[in-house]
This record gives C-alpha cells, structure tokens and sequence, in this order.
C-alpha cells in the first residue's frame, strides 16, 4: 500500500503528464487552420490513436475485465455496435444491455 | 464573457438518447472502487478526476502504485498512454477557433479533452455558428468532467458493495460506448481506414511493445488513412 505522500505525488505527476499533451495540442491549434493538409492528417492520426487504444481494450483489456472471455467480449461488442445501428444510433440502449449481456454471458 | 444559450447547449449533451452519462457512470464508478483498493482517500479520489480527467491515465497511476513503480515511471507510462490527447486537440481545437474569443477560453477548456468530450463535439460543432464554439465546447465539458468527478466519488462510496462482476459489467460500458461513437463518426473514407487501421494496428503491436503501441499504430494507421482516404472530412 502507498503512503499517502506518494499517492499525493502520483495524483501530481500523472495530472502534469495529461495536461502537457492537451496544453501543446492547444498551442499548435492556433497555427493550423482547418482547411490544411496538416489538419486532415492530425485529424485521421487522432481516430486511429484512439480506435487503437479501443482494439486495446478489447483484445488486451487492463483491470478487471481481462478476467473475463475475449469471444464473450466480442460477442457483446458485436451485439451492441448492432443495436446501436438499428436503434438508430441511441447509445444509452446498448451501453446498458452491455453491462448485462456479459454479466449473463459470464455466468453460463 | 460566455455566450449562456450555447454554452447549456453544450452542457445539454447529457441529456437524450445519446447521452454520455451511461458509460461515464459506470467507468468512473469502477474507477473510484479501484482507488480505494490502491489506497487513496475520498479526497485523493476525487481530486484525481478532478486534475487529471483522462481514464486511462489513471488507471496506469493506480496500477502503478499498485506494483510499487516509482514516479518517474508513472509520469512516462501516463505522459504515453495519454498522448493521443495531442493530436486529438489539435484536431478538434482549430475547429473551435474563432479571432473574438479570449486566448484564456482555449488554454483552460483544453483539459476538458478526453475521448468522451472530444467525440460529442466532433459529433455536434457542425450545428453551432463558429463564433460561438468555444462556449459549446466549454459546456460539454463541464458537464462530462463534473459528470466524471461526481461518479468517483460515488464508487469510491460504493466500493464495499460492487462484486467482481458487477465492476466486469461496468468496464465493458466504456469501450462499447466509445465504439459505437467511433462507428457513427465512419463518415468518410479517411475516418473509416483510420478507425477500421488503428483498431487492427492497435492490438497487433502492443503485442510487440506495450507501451508504444498507441503511438504507432495511431501514426501508421492515420499516415496510411489521410494518403489513401481522399477527402478525409473534418
């Protein structure tokens, strides 16, 4: 267990470590205009980054979920992505039956 | 100073059927139980949310801490895993700019940007008049981040009464949340190779190195996305 300095140092450093991406990405903003090559590519690099990180989670998850099957994650992220298309796109629909579909799919 | 009118516009992206409350509940609840078992206090829990608000990172601090990793190591893992947060900015702040509004509005709102907030407003900036963006943006983010800090500390509260599978069930929400988003953004070609790319790319090559992988697959799979993609859209 950590002393509670530590965790206070932790709290610090992972929040300086966060804010320096977002404080750099709001400099370099003001030089890039929206109609530039450079937009378009910064634009695509930050949906990749970030369906990077969600194929991450998936396949690799941290945490409590990597106790669970990766084909019952599959089958309730397939499940969903499809409810979330033919509801029309309402999202609070298939982010609740996720939690409950692999809770069951879990205990089978 | 704030135009009201967009800004509870923005604030009232809680509300409706594509509300982010769901996912940032029970991500944040998790998150808040997971604080407790690494030793925080309620007060160290919520000031977490509160300076860093990017739920990756924290997980890697608390894990961290978990396994006795010194502080440098945390700021480097964290600094890595929460880099993507860069070109996010950069691709959504231009977007917001505007010669009337303060300088001040963009430095501060800037910690607003998490991959919740980002994705509502690339989703919503469209129906807005560019003058008033930035205020659109600062309500969405006051909402999601007060949304965020309020929610750790209820699963901090909670944590005594969440099982195992109950907090399994909470960590799927997220990624199911952030999927179907991604899926509805697929708009174009360009956003379509990037998402479809960096999916792919991303698993394969944490396999490879743990820590670099979000960089790399999100360079490669976004360098490969915008010269292929055509008109990548905005």
């Amino acid at each position: 267990m950590a002393s509670s300095q530590i965790i206070i140092l932790a709290i610090i450093a992972t929040s300086v470590a966060t804010f320096i991406s977002r404080f750099m990405g709001a400099i370099t903003s003001e030089k890039v205009s929206v109609n530039s090559k450079i937009f378009q590519w910064f634009n695509c690099v930050a949906y990749s980054t970030l369906a990077a990180l969600l194929g991450r989670m998936i396949i690799f998850p941290a945490g409590v979920l990597a106790d669970s099957e990766l084909i019952i994650r599959l089958i309730v992220l397939i499940t969903c992505v499809a409810l979330f298309i033919i509801t029309k796109k309402n999202l609070v629909i298939p982010t609740i039956i996720s939690a409950a579909l692999l809770g069951v799919l879990t205990n089978i | 100073m704030i135009n009201l009118k967009i800004f509870l516009t923005g604030l009232k992206s809680l509300k409706g059927s594509r509300s982010p409350a769901i996912p940032l509940a029970a991500c944040f609840i998790a998150l808040g139980a997971l604080l407790k078992d690494a030793g925080f206090n309620i007060q160290q829990s919520a000031a977490s949310s509160l300076f860093t608000y990017a739920l990756p990172g924290q997980l890697v601090m608390a894990e961290s801490l978990l396994v006795g990793a010194s502080i440098i190591n945390i700021f480097i893992a964290v600094w890595l895993v929460n880099f993507r947060l860069y070109p996010m900015t950069v691709s959504l702040f231009p977007l917001l700019d505007h010669k009337s509004q303060p300088k001040w509005k963009y430095y501060l709102s800037c910690h607003f940007l998490a991959v919740t907030s980002w994705l509502i407003a690339k989703d919503g900036y469209k129906k807005i008049d560019k003058k008033n963006r930035i205020d659109f943006w600062i309500g969405i983010g006051i909402g999601t981040w007060s949304t965020a800090i309020l929610m750790t500390v209820i699963g901090y509260l909670s944590a005594d009464y969440l099982n195992k599978d109950m907090l399994i069930g909470l960590a799927i929400v997220n990624p199911v949340y952030f999927f179907c988003m991604m899926i509805g953004a697929m708009k174009n070609l360009g956003i379509s190779i990037a998402v479809i790319g960096g999916t792919i790319l991303g698993p394969v090559i944490y396999v490879i190195s743990t820590e670099w992988a979000l960089l790399f697959a999100g360079l490669i799979a976004g360098t490969i996305a915008f010269l292929f993609g055509g008109d990548n859209g905005k």
